[in-house]
């Protein structure tokens, strides 16, 4: 019978299994970036789904209650000119979260050549790239929040118009993913701490780096959409 | 006598644990984390049928008080309309067929140790366990339960105000949903990254059985609509807490201004229905799948037409997002966009139809046995075109605009999409109970529980066609008082006590679910002498599926009667097969 014979233990060679017994590290490198890739699905169709809804809201009329009339009541904000510094302080971001990437990388290469020697070179540095990505990732937080109380003393609320819902909706929306990046940076941060192995710090911070590539590149759309779609 | 051999392959990311909770309660374990989906939906479609034996009472008895619940009011009815819908199509025709036998046997069929990534697959049972019970929630909460339809439409569903039910029970449903979400989009990425990166070796896709392509389109499905409902609810919530007017337009209630302006309905409608059309085919897919998957095994022949079936189930999944317009003919839509969507929605009829022939061609000359898997898998053939055929009249908007909004809606989506893909639940549960708890069902109780639920539900639902077709409104609360209705009343007292007699039925499964548990005679590793891979381990499969090693691939997965071969059925690992000339 094929059932009983599906059992019969085959010597296992182990050949692209990995330390602890999970498979090696190319498998799994590429399989969390396959993850990433599917998982940035859902995001995108989030923000293309508030694009539509930003375009078709921007050309609705409504009633004027006082006159009978049918006006726009879509008021374009006045973003602040923060907005254009927490640009770029995101973009540098992004540029030091690719850095601290591939230094990861060339780290794990190294290990893979020469163990003892890698494992020397990892313990003596320090990953201030990531921690530089870090700084800046609470920094753009933070340059975001700013940004929203100049818009409040601005008198733009987020019920003002529906251009300052928006406004809230697409930032806020954004920094919610932003802090996801920023939770899997101290991940990271933790397991450099814990010591746990070179290899899986170095796959956490390669999808951290994607994802956060894809978060800059995410801003720039919704700011050019706040900026010139008004 | 089979060769088997395997790939010296690496398998299982993590050691099978020992302790009660790790192993039952916070698994990681696809197979538990799959029961675990499986027993959530049989709770919630207890729930959601109970609420529809409340609704058939209170339709032909309006005044009747019940024990503890007393009577039924017209805003509690459509409570009841709203929870039913949510719970079943969230909970129950979302959560079985995809979470629950899709985690189970997705990563066995390709010959995957897990899942891709177990830790996000524990947190989407959990996310998902979650979601239920904050919807649960909602019926304690003061007010109780919303009344906007499983639809929610706007702006009944963004105004606190506007109802009974629409303060903190509304905003419970709309976290709920978002919450569900955020669980179907965890496991949708896992099925994806699984499916394409995990198969075995010599698991080409054109090898993947078609229950294996239905749950990966579905989680494409999946990955791309509930993202847009989640928009939806966000802005939905926006509406109801923060006063931003995304949804609602102008208007008084009593009387009095909103304070919301300029908004538009249609607007969620269209967010709604992009994810609600999709969703259609997230609960029916998989059951098209398994149905694939039975008539095959237990007609004893290969799959009529495999590669007309993965391109159907790809066009189907394709146009499924090109429809949603058909949801909205009676928006004031222009007649031409109206067409543009009739004409995509009757498109779907050609991949569907290909579907149903194939299914038709496969038992042709099969020689068939009519175990109850496949009398479940046959009833789902016929219960998809009996439902299938109103299709393409409410897809015609000169047909919808008077059926719209009557019984004939709730005949033809009850029939195609609930029970349907719960004939596919209830043929997957027969057919791989065996594997999963290492016994098997008892046949005679199967039995008689499919003959009680195919003809209940025909008898239920069938007859809602009629009552729609002679204009009898659906979600009215009461008709007894409406002379026009009057003659109807009867056929609805019909459905009523139809409805009463098919969920006794039910029980039968239930008893036999769980008598059978524990109590059936043991089953084999391959009782249904079928060919897929989760039949060549043992039963129930070890923590790591195939005990340490990953099969190799050699055929497709519905070689049965080859010629020439020395039983009727080669399994997928068995030496290849070569063509007899």
């Amino acid at each position: 019978m094929a059932s009983m014979t599906t059992t019969a233990a085959i010597a296992d060679a182990g050949i692209s299994r990995g330390e602890d017994g999970r498979p090696d590290y190319g498998t799994r490198l590429r399989r969390a970036r396959l993850g990433l890739l599917v998982a940035l699905t859902p995001i995108l169709m989030l923000f293309v789904s508030f694009t539509s809804a930003y375009v078709v809201r921007q050309g609705l009329p409504t009633l004027d209650p006082r006159t009978n009339n049918l006006i726009r009541d879509w008021i374009p904000v006045a973003l602040p000119r923060l907005l254009l510094l927490n640009t770029f302080v995101l973009l540098v971001s992004s540029l030091s979260m690719e850095l601290a990437r591939r230094q990861l990388q060339s780290q794990v290469a190294h290990a893979n050549s020469s163990p003892v020697a890698g494992d020397t070179l990892a313990s003596k540095i320090r990953m201030p790239w990531l921690a530089a990505t870090l700084v800046l990732g609470f920094a753009f937080l933070f340059g975001q929040w700013t940004a929203w109380q100049q818009l409040a003393a601005n008198g733009f609320y987020v019920a003002t118009t529906p251009s300052s819902s928006f406004v809230y909706l697409l930032t806020g929306a954004h920094a919610a993913h932003l802090l996801g990046g920023v939770l899997a940076l101290i991940v990271a941060g933790i397991a450099s701490l814990l010591h746990r192995s070179l290899k899986t710090r170095s796959i956490v911070v390669d999808v951290t780096a994607w994802y956060w590539h894809f978060m800059a590149v995410l801003w720039i759309y919704i700011f050019c959409l706040m900026k010139f779609v008004r | 006598m089979a060769t088997h051999d395997f790939a010296a392959q690496a398998s299982h990311a993590h050691e099978a644990p020992q302790g009660f909770i790790r192993k039952w309660v916070f698994s990681l374990d696809h197979k538990v984390i799959g029961l675990q989906y499986y027993f959530l939906a049989l709770a919630a479609v207890f729930v959601g049928m109970f609420l529809s034996l409340l609704m058939r009472i209170h339709l032909i008895w309006p005044g009747a008080a019940l024990p503890i619940l007393g009577e039924i009011k017209p805003e509690t009815y459509l409570t009841l309309v709203t929870m039913h819908g949510t719970i079943m199509v969230f909970f129950v025709l979302t959560t079985a067929p995809q979470g629950g036998f899709g985690n189970y046997f997705l990563p066995i069929q390709i010959g995957a140790p897990d899942m891709a990534f177990p830790v996000l697959n524990m947190l989407s049972f959990w996310t998902t366990l979650l979601g239920f019970i904050v919807m649960i929630a909602a019926f304690f909460v003061a007010g109780g339960a919303p009344l906007h339809g499983w639809t929610g439409y706007a702006p009944l569903s963004a105004l606190q105000s506007a109802g009974p039910g629409e303060g903190l029970g509304a905003d419970l449903w709309i976290i709920s949903i978002a919450i569900f979400c955020i669980g179907a989009l965890m496991g949708a990425l896992n099925f994806i990254t699984t499916t394409l990166d995990m198969r075995a070796k010599g698991m080409t896709m054109m090898r993947m059985p078609l229950t294996v392509w239905a749950w990966f389109v579905t989680a494409i499905l999946g990955l791309l609509a509930f993202g847009v409902l989640l928009s939806a609810g966000i802005l939905l919530l926006m509406d109801r807490n923060l006063g931003t007017s995304f949804f609602v337009p102008l208007g008084t209630i009593n009387g009095q201004l909103t304070g919301h302006k300029g908004g538009s309905p249609l607007l969620w409608q269209h967010l709604f229905w992009f994810f609600g059309h999709p969703e259609v085919y997230i609960a029916i897919l998989p059951a098209m799948g398994m149905c694939s998957q039975l008539l095959s095994v237990f007609s004893r022949k290969p799959i009529f037409g495999y590669k007309a079936m993965v391109y159907a189930i790809l066009a189907i999944g394709f146009l499924g997002f090109m429809v949603w317009g058909h949801h909205m003919f009676m928006s004031g839509m222009s007649p031409y966009t109206a067409f543009a969507f009739s004409v995509m929605t009757m498109a779907i009829g050609v991949p569907s139809a290909i579907k149903t022939f194939n299914w038709l061609g496969t038992l042709m000359r099969g020689k068939i046995r009519f175990s109850s898997p496949m009398l479940f898998a046959i009833g789902f053939v016929s219960l998809f075109v009996s439902g299938g055929i109103s299709g393409p009249f409410l897809a015609q908007p000169v047909l919808d605009i008077p059926l719209h909004d009557t019984y004939f809606v709730p005949g033809h989506f009850h029939l195609i999409m609930g029970v349907a893909s719960i004939f596919g639940i209830f043929a997957a549960t027969y057919y791989w109970f065996p594997k999963m708890f290492g016994r098997m069902m008892n046949e005679s109780m199967a039995r008689w529980h499919f003959w009680f639920s195919l003809i209940g539900t025909y008898a239920i639902f069938m007859p809602m066609h009629y009552l729609g077709m002679a204009g009898m409104p659906r979600r009215y609360s009461q008709m007894t008082e409406v002379a026009y209705l009057h003659d109807l009343i009867p056929l609805q007292k019909f459905i009523t006590y139809a409805a009463f007699i098919t969920i006794a039925g039910q029980l039968i499964f239930l008893v036999n679910l769980f008598w059978s548990m524990f109590k059936g005679p043991k089953a084999s590793d391959n009782p249904w002498e079928a060919t897929t891979l989760e039949w060549i381990t043992t039963t129930p499969p070890p923590h790591d599926n195939f005990g340490g090693h990953t099969p190799v691939v050699h055929n497709g997965p519905y070689e049965y009667s080859v010629p020439g071969a020395p039983r009727d059925y080669v399994m997928q690992n068995d030496p290849e097969i070569k063509p007899a000339h």
